[in-house]
């Protein structure tokens, strides 16, 4: 989740209040924001991802300041227009079909406002846009450039300029080959024959949205008063809301927000658009989920306290709130304004009857019919290795199931059996006192026939290790366990690459076979390096339950 | 405690070695006076220095012994005497020597008996040996060598006469023939007690160990039990148990069943569709990306049965459906839906939970305790895989003050009677909230879940009608760790069995 490093004066100005360090830590993070660190200089707040608004000095202090009571209720932010426009060629269609633009005046730049309004766009671009995916935000200083401005679609060779922080002229596609922006973000334009552009009425580029603007058009300076913003991406519901964070941010900074239209080869659109929109307001409904019991006096206050409006069963939802999509999204402002802490927790006396899942329970029982020989319940991961569980057994498998992106290198597929990892910890315990028994049951993973073409069985597996360990004292131990069952099963000689051959059986329960017992063969405990014999067995546990269940 | 009642106490290996010792005596020199192993004999000695019988001084000492060459020669002769001996009677080539002798072994012969004059060597196509007159002597005398390997090893440098010492040094030059070793030299003395023990009549017929013919026969009844030293420590043992990480497991699942709440099971493996997509989490979520969750190579995907859900997940994620919410304003993609993966939480069992319910089941409570995965690079802080508690209550009539009291009864059970709810995120709940609990002895909040009530995007389209869900995924691994003072939380799937076996049981 994101974080964003606050100036913390920035903050108490915009603010207009400061609060004692233990109340502001209290405060913040009953806002919803969790506080990382504060000092002097600085506050680091994690901002959830519902809440983009507040990834810059400007929206966390509006909200803060809000929250705090210094300045409640809906901000108003006038939108004058600047008679300019933005000329959208249908040519982007399918490559990048909207923007939405704006032009800010009166902004009153130095080094530190203009790192905040680069850590809005960096912070923007990361989350809401999803690194650029969704969308991009440009920002131009107005003297700069002359309008109207132009989104079309070029081929990348065609598009030629000198991209930012770049000491010469090249094309587009040797951006992509080129620069490092250029390199970290060309995968979002994979398999584009054109690229997005804009320019001006000079025929001077801008900007190739997502990846860069350019270094003549696209650098804004702390002698830049007015900027031209452009937002372009594939939903014009998102874009509307970056582009209204940001210029409520600006204007919270001070600077004047002026409108543009943008025409579409079918229509025309003007933006930014800063009027609240409107959400019932079910004050019962509200109440029942929260189990509170306001007053609409005080349902009001809470939302304002939280930047709403609030007018007769109406709540007024601020335009740079994406987070608010159904009433509810309303209850957890309130209950923020109210205060989480001021719950009072209570339970229903309502009876229900608890129970156990059935297989679990059996399982239970299994470990403790296994315990009483003494054996040690083992612990090991669903994750496995490739090689543990197939040659180092002494068999092969097409049947199992791999992972498509695993980090851990040793870890690469499911485990298709037990037994090896019963193997692997005797391995790692030659150290240890002998005898060794272990025994250990759960999820065991192959293709097959289902809703997600894997099949997960429930197996148990056990292990005995010790210098006098042979067929006899395994076997010793299913049919003790079989016997606390009160089940009959058999045994049948069989093959299996893992055993000694002669010393291995199948399991049969009602002439099915439901698993495998033996004594381990040497090259088998080798490879796991352990120098003592070792005999197991390993069952479909979840065929015997349903035995028992029967 | 008295003579006899001391005297009671001797064991049997005790009483043999006792009458043997003297005022000072070394320990080599007691074990050729016993008939018991060399561990017998100093087991004896450590018990009596623990009752203040003997006293033990220890020094370190260089001592001589043989290597494994010398052990050899000691049993089958020099290889020198042994060369002689091959050819006593006739001349032999070296390919018919070399059948009989190490290569090694024939080399430094060679050199050593051509330095003697105790053979000839003549080259005929390979190197052909006769003994001389003097190789006949040589044979049948006893060289200083032979003398040497006759000595009582290990043996000290001092005790060496001087004609020994120059031997042993040329015996140093010869491969693995002589080792130097430190040695402990043990000399046990009596102490004032001692005497007095060794003057007692020590009857060496006690009963030592009570056995099934002493009690058939009643032999015991005319003897002496021998005391034992009912303080002293015994060799530990252990037991059969379960995993500490399950023992835990049990008990949590056993509060949850005390509660009156269902346990929920299923699959590990899911599609997204019901881990993600059911829960209302955008198919753009970051969570989503696949350095966070395990996607699989080959079974990438899977199937979706109920195509009406299917339907109504497309269109809530699209534009609200009927839930009267706005929904996210973008397309959702069906087969990004069905790529399976590793389950991210216990709340997609909830999600198939509830998606089986029926308006006349409610109330109902549900729980599990399960296994989720999170794709990350093991080290002593992150676990690709670890449980979490999860726990749904299904009711018309809750609401958010609830979920604090539900979660408060849990922990108090846990022993966190202080819980705290802080405001969170979670895109399937609404309010969502950061649940802490007071820790008693770090004397500050800690963080150890989510929780928040189901979003009606989220119950609507599973369950067909609208009812508060409330819902919970606790972290259950600080409280294990914490229990048991585990800092590494790979040792919860190391499996060190000694480890397994000492660790006190969960006894909450």
């Amino acid at each position: 989740m994101p974080t964003i490093t606050l100036n913390r004066k920035v903050v108490e100005s915009l603010v207009g209040k400061k609060l004692p360090l233990e109340e502001l830590k209290d405060r913040i993070s009953m806002l919803g924001t969790d506080l990382e660190h504060v000092d002097d200089d600085e506050i680091i707040v994690e901002i959830f991802p519902n809440r983009p608004d507040m990834l810059s000095e400007q929206g966390f202090s509006r909200a803060f300041s809000s929250f705090i009571g210094v300045n409640k209720g809906l901000r108003k932010y006038n939108v004058k227009k600047s008679g300019e426009k933005v000329i959208v060629n249908k040519s982007l269609k399918d490559v990048r079909p909207y923007t939405v633009c704006a032009i800010v005046k009166n902004l009153n730049l130095n080094d530190e406002r203009i790192r905040e309004i680069i850590q809005i766009q960096e912070k923007l671009h990361v989350t809401y846009c999803r690194k650029r995916k969704k969308a991009a935000i440009g920002i131009y200083p107005m003297e700069k450039i002359k309008y109207p401005i132009y989104f079309t679609a070029k081929k990348p060779e065609e598009i030629v300029f000198r991209p930012l922080e770049w000491n010469k002229v090249i094309n587009a596609k040797q951006i992509m080959e080129q620069h490092p922006t250029g390199i970290e973000y060309k995968h979002l334009l994979k398999d584009l024959k054109k690229y997005s552009v804009f320019y001006d009425a000079n025929n001077e580029v801008l900007s190739v949205p997502p990846i860069i603007n350019s270094h003549k058009t696209g650098k804004i300076t702390d002698t830049t008063k007015e900027v031209f913003i452009e937002v372009s991406g594939f939903d014009l519901h998102t874009l509307n809301y970056v582009l209204n964070i940001l210029v409520t941010a600006l204007a919270e900074m001070g600077a004047d927000i002026y409108s543009m239209k943008v025409e579409y080869p079918d229509k025309t659109i003007v933006t930014p658009n800063l009027n609240p929109t409107k959400m019932k307001f079910d004050l019962s409904y509200l109440n029942k989920w929260l189990g509170l019991k306001l007053n609409e006096k005080q349902a009001k206050d809470l939302l304002e306290k939280m930047g709403f409006g609030y007018e007769k069963g109406t709540a007024l939802i601020p335009a740079y709130r994406p987070d608010i999509l159904h009433p509810t999204d309303l209850s957890e402002d309130i209950a923020i304004a109210y205060g989480y802490e001021n719950f009072t927790p209570e339970i229903p006396s309502k009876a229900t009857v608890g129970q156990e899942d059935l297989y679990e329970k059996f399982r239970k029982n299994i470990a403790n019919i296994l315990i009483g020989l003494n054996l040690l319940e083992v612990s090991s991961y669903h994750l496995a290795n490739e090689q543990k569980q197939f040659s180092y057994m002494n068999i092969k498998s097409n049947n199992y199931v791999k992972l498509a992106n695993s980090l851990s290198e040793e870890y690469q597929i499911m485990r298709e059996w037990i037994l090896p990892n019963l193997m692997k910890i005797l391995g790692d315990n030659t150290h240890n006192e002998y005898p060794q028994k272990i025994f250990e049951s759960g999820k065991v993973f192959k293709l097959g026939e289902s809703n997600t073409g894997v099949i997960e069985d429930d197996n148990l597996a056990c292990a005995l290790s010790n210098n006098d360990i042979d067929y006899t004292k395994i076997r010793q131990v299913l049919d003790y366990l079989f016997t606390q069952l009160g089940i009959k099963y058999e045994i049948k000689e069989t093959v299996h690459e893992t055993f000694i051959p002669g010393r291995v059986g199948k399991i049969i329960m009602d002439k099915k076979e439901i698993g495998f017992i033996g004594e381990i063969h040497p090259k088998v405990i080798s490879s796991f390096g352990i120098e003592m014999p070792v005999s197991g067995f390993e069952i479909n546990l979840k065929k015997v339950f349903k035995k028992i269940e029967k | 405690m008295s003579l006899k009642e001391l005297s009671q106490k001797l064991h049997s290996l005790e009483r043999t070695v006792l009458p043997k010792l003297k005022k000072n005596i070394g320990f080599q020199e007691l074990v050729s006076t016993v008939d018991l192993k060399e561990i017998e004999v100093m087991r004896a000695i450590q018990w009596m220095e623990n009752k203040s019988i003997v006293k033990i001084d220890s020094i370190e000492k260089e001592v001589i012994d043989l290597d494994k060459n010398g052990i050899l020669y000691k049993k089958k002769g020099l290889p020198e005497k042994q060369f002689l001996e091959l050819i006593k009677n006739e001349s032999k080539k070296i390919s018919e020597m070399s059948k009989k002798l190490d290569k090694n072994e024939i080399n430094i012969c060679i050199g050593l008996l051509k330095k003697n004059n105790a053979i000839v060597v003549k080259k005929d196509r390979e190197l052909i040996f006769s003994i001389t007159s003097k190789g006949i002597d040589f044979l049948n005398k006893k060289s200083t060598e032979e003398k040497f390997l006759e000595l009582n090893f290990p043996i000290s440098f001092e005790e060496l006469e001087k004609n020994m010492k120059n031997t042993l040094s040329e015996l140093l030059k010869r491969k693995q023939f002589i080792k130097k070793d430190k040695k402990i030299i043990r000399t046990i003395s009596l102490t004032k007690i001692g005497e007095d023990l060794q003057k007692l009549k020590i009857s060496s017929d006690v009963v030592d160990k009570l056995s099934s013919k002493d009690l058939k026969s009643g032999s015991w009844k005319k003897k002496d039990f021998r005391r034992y030293d009912v303080e002293i420590n015994v060799p530990l043992v252990s037991g059969g148990k379960r995993h500490f990480t399950l023992q835990a497991v049990e008990y949590i699942k056993s509060i949850w069943l005390e509660l009156g709440f269902k346990e929920m099971t299923g699959n590990i493996v899911h599609t997204s569709f019901w881990d993600l997509d059911t829960l209302f989490v955008p198919q753009d979520h970051p969570a989503r990306e696949m350095q966070d969750t395990f996607y699989l190579k080959n079974a990438k995907s899977g199937k979706i049965e109920n195509k009406e859900l299917v339907k109504r997940i497309k269109n809530t994620h699209e534009n609200g459906w009927t839930t009267g919410s706005k929904g996210w304003q973008s397309s959702w993609s069906e087969e990004k839906a069905k790529e399976n993966l590793l389950r991210t939480h216990t709340t997609v069992l909830s999600a198939e939970t509830i998606s089986k319910l029926k308006k006349g089941d409610l109330p109902a409570k549900f729980f599990s305790v399960g296994k989720v995965f999170r794709n990350e690079a093991l080290d002593w802080k992150h676990l690709f895989e670890f449980y979490q508690v999860e726990g749904i209550v299904v009711d018309p009539d809750a609401n958010f003050a609830n979920l604090l009291g539900y979660l408060k009864n849990f922990f108090k059970k846990m022993g966190f009677p202080d819980v705290r709810i802080r405001p969170g995120h979670f895109p399937y709940t609404e309010p969502s909230a950061e649940v802490d609990v007071w820790h008693p002895i770090k004397k500050q909040w800690v963080e150890i879940g989510g929780s928040g009530i189901f979003r009606p995007e989220v119950t609507i389209p599973l369950m067909g009608f609208e009812v508060p869900v409330l819902a919970w995924g606790l972290g259950m691994g600080r409280i294990i760790t914490e229990y048991w003072e585990i800092n590494d939380l790979r040792e919860l799937y190391k499996n060190d069995l000694k480890q397994l076996r000492e660790l006190k049981k969960w006894l909450k």
